[in-house]
């Protein structure tokens, strides 16, 4: 284990970490990990969920649960010990000199009542007694974290507000009573990818502006490395490595922090490529350019002008607008967009879980139009879709052997023992054990969960695989191996992928083709290098600008390549 | 160093010692479920727990005070108590049980059919499931009884028609909860058809609230059924139904125990299926 802090000037340091080890129970989940935190600096916990990261800043905020958690060691905030201080004398402390964001801002606000009666409580930690006061600190501070009409805000009860913008409303709950130390559990990890970099923007703005330390804490290496002077990287509840961030992301020391940096998309664009373009070659026994389209190559997915509105508020809302793209036989074609962007509703459309209001879709040369409800079936089969949130996607009270052979028997294929024998197989295409099958998902892990949506999509043997975010909802690591799996599962089969997600950086790695939407419009479309190196639309450049790292991958990662010579 | 040896081992020591505990639910829970067994029991063969007869005394030991032979005392006719409310348990059960199954058959496929076919369909048994809710349940009992005749099974099928709204209701909201979930939708896109999702999927998620419901539902119509007993709208004497043995007891003032005995019995009956229920709300 290396253990590494910095004592270079404990007096200069906010928050000091000692030794902390934390037990539910008998069940140790954090051991010994030390890390400080400079005055106005920032540091990053990283690591998978259960490497204890949220349950070290539960620790540091005193929030672990009373009689279930213990914690050992010493949090030091302003030299004082944290752990040791009566509940009384710590009360004080927490809002005012810690604040806190969390993860899911739609859970974190109270749905019945006002933005401005919830910053109320945050404005009375001040210590300020005359509403009309408060009040004005409270748009100051809205108006601070980029909201762009503070008064309406402050009427608007949180349903009424996007994502984004409750967390910036979070945000200034945070800082208005202007802590010293502002801890971060995942504060975007719910949010798209233009408003994860607004909203990563603002944090560090408001940390220069206010002189507020920042400890944050993520999966995601990328936004840890561009974000954080300092990392502390997990795993199990233990420090696997520490130090400025930039030595530990340009030379990981440990194999952990090794594989969570080959991990992050936006790095390594050509992780998956190389192995597809090898697998090409030998599928065809010649050599194929991987960005051409060839002459002979058959659209298996051809979507004309799709239409479809939705009536919302009175009035209809155009959720596709003409939306117009084309998928080659074993290709992968992407949909790209922020939430609200139609990418959604063509999917639905494309798989006739809703019907269009114009245009035409045409699977394997069959229009899905004006068909009868057994034709449809009949195509569906051969469209299957991998949902995003494994989580909800698989019926917890079935066991994993009947929600994979459940395709099987609803189509009515073969007999029950080739039925038995084609589920062993899916789950050992999709790399799960085959004692996996007696389970139910509540067992399984995200990643595992996955797997078994995607072995459930395969056991029909479909032609095209709709994929809809499907490692959103995973940890970094965890989405390496779904896109390994879903790369070799690919060329193995032939299959045909329509990959959607709101990561270009991901995009960039799996796809071929892409289709960029924006209210319900597609603005570009293309191969995928060429939208990446020569993007014409603004709102392309914006979604390729807000990739955590895009701005160092292009100068470091030649540095990147060569660590040997860094750290020699 | 340390930390990483022992924590695979503490890790250990912790899952054997819950292992231990995890198994049995507390100690409550237990004695509920004992008292339940002791219930059934009685209901299925009362011969085994008395040998006294529960409609003929001796009327030389009338009204005698509970004494270790007869663990109740006696009644105005000798007979004894005890025998009598271990005879009455199986009408009382019996009766508790027909209504639960008329309310949860019944109510759950109202549940399931407003709950799942929506539109107009939700909107006529809603306003039905309305009518019954706005009518006090034992009141409408009475008024199905009076209507049917004074026996204790039609004072069973009107409880459990007064409890049908409630069952409607609940089971109305878990299927339309679980069939938004992505798993249901899921299932149409693997070619699975209505019927299908409804009862493979939407069924298997939904009864379980329904059948914790369900138990709790024993208990008060054993109330119910003990109130309407009470009130003379049961089997009439011999019968000793637990409600009829408190209505007959009340008249001898100087035998108290003739109304404490049958009532505890109520009484702990209720409490431990309430108990129950809630255990098995929280273990869901």
């Amino acid at each position: 284990m290396i253990l590494k802090t910095k004592d270079t000037n404990v007096s200069a340091d906010l928050l000091t970490v000692r030794g902390l080890s934390i037990a539910y129970g008998s069940t140790a989940v954090v051991h010994d990990v030390s890390f400080s935190l400079a005055k106005g600096g920032s540091l990053a916990l990283i690591g998978e969920s259960g490497s204890g990261k949220s349950t070290i800043a539960k620790a540091i905020l005193r929030l672990l649960p009373h009689g279930e958690a213990t914690a050992t060691g010493r949090v030091e905030l302003n030299g004082s010990d944290v752990l040791a201080l009566p509940e009384k004398q710590f009360r004080p402390l927490r809002g005012r000199e810690l604040g806190f964001i969390p993860q899911d801002p739609a859970s974190a606000l109270n749905p019945v009542r006002t933005i401005g009666a919830q910053a109320h409580e945050a404005a009375a930690l001040l210590g300020e007694t005359d509403p009309a006061v408060r009040r004005a600190k409270i748009l100051e501070v809205l108006d601070q974290v980029g909201l762009p009409d503070p008064a309406r805000v402050y009427d608007s009860y949180p349903h009424q507000l996007s994502g984004g913008m409750l967390q910036r409303v979070l945000i200034a709950l945070t800082v208005l009573p202007q802590p010293s130390l502002i801890v971060a559990d995942e504060p975007t990890s719910a949010l798209d990818v233009t408003v994860q970099k607004l909203i990563l923007d603002m944090l560090s703005d408001l940390r220069r502006e206010l002189d507020i330390s920042l400890l944050l804490i993520t999966h995601d290496l990328a936004i840890a490395a561009e974000r954080a002077d300092s990392l502390v990287v997990l795993k199990d509840g233990a420090v696997q490595e520490s130090g400025a961030s930039r030595d530990v992301f340009a030379s990981p020391r440990t194999e952990y922090a090794r594989s969570l940096q080959a991990d992050v998309p936006a790095l390594h664009p050509d992780r998956y490529r190389r192995k597809r373009t090898l697998l090409t070659q030998a599928n065809d026994g010649g050599f194929r350019t991987d960005t051409a389209p060839s002459p002979t190559a058959q659209l298996q997915i051809d979507v004309r002008g799709v239409t479809k509105s939705f009536p919302a508020g009175g009035k209809d809302v155009l959720a596709c607008d003409g939306v117009t793209f084309s998928v080659e036989r074993g290709r992968t074609h992407a949909l790209v967009g922020e939430s609200g962007s139609g990418k959604t509703t063509a999917v639905r459309l494309l798989l006739g879980l809703e019907q269009p209001d114009g245009g035409d879709i045409t699977v394997a040369g069959q229009s899905t139009s004006g068909r009868s409800r057994a034709d449809v079936r009949e195509i569906r089969r051969h469209l299957q879709l991998v949902y995003q949130n494994p989580f909800t996607s698989l019926d917890p009270t079935w066991r994993v052997g009947r929600i994979v052979r459940e395709p099987l028997d609803q189509f009515g294929v073969g007999t029950k023992a080739e039925r038995t024998h084609r589920v062993s197989e899916a789950l050992e295409a999709v790399g799960l054990p085959s004692d996996v099958a007696s389970r139910r998902p509540a067992h399984l892990s995200g990643g595992q969960r996955q797997r078994v949506a995607i072995a459930r999509a395969l056991v029909v043997r479909p032609d095209v695989v709709v994929l809809d975010e499907p490692t959103s909802a995973l940890d970094v690591s965890v989405q390496a191996g779904i896109l390994e799996l879903l790369t070799t599962l690919q060329h193995e089969l032939g299959l045909t992928y329509l990959f959607v997600s709101h990561d270009l950086a991901l995009v960039r790695q799996v796809a071929d083709t892409v289709s960029v939407l924006r209210r319900g419009q597609v603005v570009e479309d293309g191969p995928v290098e060429e939208i990446f190196h020569r993007p014409r639309h603004p709102y392309t450049r914006a979604l390729l600008g807000a990739i955590p790292l895009a701005a160092v991958s292009t100068e470091e990662q030649t540095a990147l390549k060569q660590p040997a010579k860094a750290t020699a | 160093m340390t930390a990483t040896l022992g924590y695979p081992q503490l890790r250990n020591v912790g899952t054997a010692s819950k292992r231990l505990t995890a198994g049995l639910p507390p100690i409550t829970v237990i004695l509920s479920f004992a008292v339940v067994l002791l219930v059934i029991l009685w209901s299925l063969v009362p011969w085994l727990f008395t040998s006294y007869s529960p409609v003929t005394g001796d009327t030389a030991s009338k009204l005698a005070a509970p004494s270790a032979q007869h663990w109740f005392g006696t009644d105005y006719l000798g007979r004894d108590q005890f025998a009598r409310v271990v005879y009455g348990t199986a009408s009382s059960v019996t009766s508790a049980l027909v209504a639960v199954l008329i309310g949860l058959v019944i109510g759950s496929l109202i549940g399931l059919a407003s709950g799942f076919r929506g539109g107009w369909l939700d909107s006529v048994l809603g306003r039905f499931v309305d009518v019954l809710l706005a009518i006090p349940g034992f009141l409408l009992a009475v008024v199905i009884v009076s209507s049917l005749g004074f026996q204790t099974i039609n004072a069973a099928i009107a409880t459990g028609v007064s409890a049908v709204a409630v069952f409607a209701r609940l089971m109305r909201a878990e299927v339309m909860r679980v069939r938004s979930a992505t798993y249901v939708e899921a299932s149409y896109l693997e070619g699975g058809n209505r019927l299908h999702a409804l009862l493979g999927h939407i069924l298997p998620n939904a009864y379980r609230s329904v059948l914790v419901l369900a138990v709790l539902q024993f208990g008060t119509s054993i109330l119910i059924i003990a109130s309407l007993a009470f009130l003379g709208y049961g089997d009439p004497p011999p019968a000793s139904d637990w409600g009829l043995l408190v209505a007959s007891g009340k008249t001898y003032v100087t035998a108290p125990w003739l109304v404490y005995a049958p009532a505890l019995v109520i009484v702990g009956t209720v409490l431990s299926v309430n108990r129950i229920s809630r255990w098995l709300r929280k273990a869901k």
